[in-house]
């Protein structure tokens, strides 16, 4: 028996089509727009200004408190607009727009493929690096990562758990990371193993249905004498901090307890990697890995991105788009990340961000949803839920708008990874209502 | 047998009896004081509970009346002033009357103007789109046209239009009570005085982004060019954030910022048109 969380789960088609196909370095983009929200918390405040030049690496935006990140130019050129541009959901955001001429980078960064083994950088300065580089959890929260590190008074961090689970279906990015980059992102796990003291166990968990990244990475951490990766069962949603936890250490963590107080901290395959850049390379995050995906075997890729890359020119180059510019007649809608938690993509102008895992790419009768009927209280919602929450129930409470018996059955707990309605026969809009009245309580909370 | 019979009617009398004796005492000691006015006052009020007052029913909101003769600021919209001069007249006391007031929606781009960019098929909740991205259209102020507010009416005065997609306000059914303008996540529904003889002008928008911003989304949207506020001869108008307001109390009804609005996002409601008051002068 291997191991798994233990409260529901689904088990989701894996549909991984694109796991074979190598990592390619996606052409520089004419323009890239950098947002100033790529990361959790509060958004960077600008430092550069229209008709700056910039070269690759250098600041155009600083963390604007705790919780915060820089952001770095991802291609050189010049900033041609600091404004308002609306994201991929049409939200607006400020943005750094900068025109690309040449690919000029700082002459601090190391370009080299070489793997840089040796570690000399103390823990403290590799802690101020990973804060200055901009690094932020690519698993898709994009949590500032140094945030993660910092230590907390009264909690003992005793296991870094890197997540290399990839539980969304479809997306290949990090499987292709473990493959391809195991040992760069293992000198980044051990990097920030060091950061949290040298008493802390590395675990690396890995889903079975990627035998050669389990093969890859335990021939790599022999060499480590405290890491070790842990094969887990295949299950939805693995990938999710409180999930791992309880799937590697069988520790659960309370609501709105931070995952340290269990002693454990989660980083994503990719952060690993960034952090590894970042320190051993001295390179800021200005690249990231994406999927291009979907049922269609012709456009399936694994690209090396430039942090700002207009979603249409990445699908462009994936061949998703006709010559004037609209998808394909056979997709109908893209999706921002994985079928389970991505967002459907209705500004293809917007860039793909620090923490984009993938662009999924769905034909109408994969979109399309069905029509909602009874619930006939089978309690398949209420199995499914890996929070233990009773999703048929709050959805009720929250159609019917009844706010306090809303927190009294956890609705904050909730953590948006739509088991709930996948496993629904009735095909309920559970999830829409749920979330809804999820961060209305978050807000009311925090009011408070 | 007959004793039976008489056994039982005997024992259940007594016990009655003793019963009544018993409720009467607690009756009498548990007795609550209630001022008999709120009863009385509570009748002439249309009993709608609907909130619109900012009490939670209409028993709190005529406790609340009754016991604060100096408060002029309670008042029952659905009533309006004909049921709270029937209050203040149970009460024997002087009301101030109010002008009577109609929900407005502020937002004038229609399907059929606004540029529609994406399909949502998801629940069909103004609240869920909002919490979600930014709609089916560019303008992130405007209307979302699935009838949050619709659903959120208890007097059914509002609709929403097929043809324009955007809610229509019955004015003889709305009651001012304001659950629309709660239910409403982007906040385009607003309170406004009916007006004299019901006529009103206002602000059709609530895009407060810059007016190149806001002349791509939507065609009749505010762009906040301060036209208006320069016809004004009362200075009713403000504009913040790029966003036209004209102040109901100072607006005159001259109506000369409706003509030089360039997006037309201004309103004039229930004016005679403009051929026949030509006439009458």
């Amino acid at each position: 028996m291997s191991k798994t969380f233990s409260i529901g789960g689904i088990h989701p088609n894996d549909s991984k089509f694109s796991k074979d196909v190598s990592i390619v370095d996606l052409p520089v983009p004419e323009r890239v727009f950098l947002p100033m929200n790529q990361h959790l918390g509060i958004p960077a405040a600008p430092v550069v200004k229209k008709g700056d030049t910039v070269l690759v690496g250098q600041v155009v935006a600083e963390a604007a408190g705790f919780v915060s990140a820089p952001i770095h130019a991802s291609v050189s050129g010049t900033v041609t607009d600091v404004g308002l541009y609306p994201d991929f959901q049409g939200k607006r955001v400020q943005t750094v727009v900068i025109e690309t001429e040449g690919d000029d980078w700082l002459d601090t960064i190391d370009r080299t493929a070489q793997v840089k083994q040796e570690i000399t950088m103390v823990p403290k300065d590799t802690f101020q690096k990973i804060q200055e580089m901009g690094v932020v959890g690519l698993g898709g929260a994009a949590f500032p990562t140094y945030v993660k590190l910092t230590p907390i008074e009264g909690m003992n961090p005793e296991f870094l758990i890197i997540n290399g689970s990839e539980c969304e279906p479809f997306l290949t990015s990090d499987y292709r990371l473990m493959l391809e980059h195991g040992q760069e992102l293992m000198i980044g796990a051990e990097l920030m193993r060091r950061v949290l003291g040298t008493g802390v166990t590395g675990v690396i968990g890995i889903e079975k249905n990627k035998p050669l990244a389990i093969k890859a990475m335990q021939k790599i951490t022999a060499g480590y004498l405290q890491w070790k990766v842990v094969p887990l069962k295949k299950r939805y949603p693995q990938g999710g901090e409180k999930q791992l936890i309880d799937a590697v250490l069988g520790r659960k963590v309370a609501s709105f307890a931070l995952p340290i107080s269990t002693g454990a901290i989660v980083q994503n395959v990719g952060t690993a990697f960034a952090v590894y850049e970042a320190v051993q390379k001295n390179k800021p995050l200005v690249t990231n890995v994406l999927t291009v995906t979907g049922s269609d075997p012709k456009i399936q890729y694994n690209y090396r991105f430039r942090i700002g890359t207009p979603i249409e020119d990445v699908l462009k180059t994936a061949g998703a788009l006709d010559a004037e510019g609209n998808l394909l007649p056979h997709i109908a809608k893209v999706v921002n990340g994985g079928p389970m938690m991505g967002k459907a993509v209705v500004n293809m102008k917007a860039p793909v961000v620090k923490s984009t895992s993938g662009l999924l790419l769905l034909t109408e009768k994969e979109t399309k949803r069905l029509e909602p009927g009874e619930c006939i209280r089978c309690a398949k919602c209420f199995q499914a839920c890996p929070m233990r929450l009773q999703p048929y129930l709050l959805y009720q409470l929250a159609l019917a708008g009844r706010t306090e018996e809303l927190d009294e059955y956890r609705v904050f707990d909730c953590i948006d990874c739509g088991s709930c309605l996948y496993a629904c026969p009735a095909h309920l809009p559970l999830l829409d209502l749920i979330r809804l009245a999820k961060n209305t309580s978050l807000k009311n909370i925090r009011k408070k | 047998m007959i004793s039976t019979l008489l056994y039982t009617v005997l024992i259940l009398s007594l016990l009655g009896g003793l019963l009544a004796v018993v409720l009467y005492v607690v009756a009498q000691k548990f007795n609550v004081q209630e001022d008999p006015r709120i009863d009385e006052v509570l009748e002439v009020l249309p009993g709608a509970n609907c909130g619109g007052c900012g009490y939670a029913g209409c028993r709190a909101f005529v406790e609340a009346f009754v016991n604060n003769p100096e408060r002029t600021d309670l008042f029952c919209p659905v009533g309006g002033n004909k049921a709270m001069q029937m209050a203040a007249m149970v009460l024997g006391r002087d009301t101030l009357e109010q002008a009577p007031k109609v929900a407005v929606v502020r937002c004038n781009g229609s399907c059929q103007v606004r540029p529609q960019l994406n399909v949502y098929d998801g629940s069909p909740s103004c609240a869920v789109v909002a919490d979600l991205y930014g709609g089916e259209t560019a303008c992130s102020f405007g209307c979302l046209g699935l009838g949050d507010c619709v659903q959120s009416c208890a007097f059914d005065a509002l609709t929403i239009d097929p043809e324009t997609c955007l809610p229509v306000v019955d004015e003889d059914k709305c009651t001012s009570c304001g659950a629309c303008v709660k239910a409403c996540p982007r906040g385009i529904i607003e309170i406004r005085p009916k007006g004299p003889k019901n006529r009103r002008i206002f602000v059709s928008c609530m895009n407060k982004d810059k007016g190149a911003l806001t002349r791509k989304a939507c065609p009749v949207g505010c762009i906040g060019c301060g036209l208006c506020v320069k016809a004004c001869p009362f200075d009713a108008i403000t504009i913040t954030n790029n966003l036209a307001y004209i102040d109901p109390d100072a607006c005159r009804l001259c109506r000369k910022c409706v003509a030089v609005c360039p997006t037309h996002s201004i309103l004039e409601i229930n004016f005679p048109p403009k051929k026949q008051e030509v006439v009458h002068e």
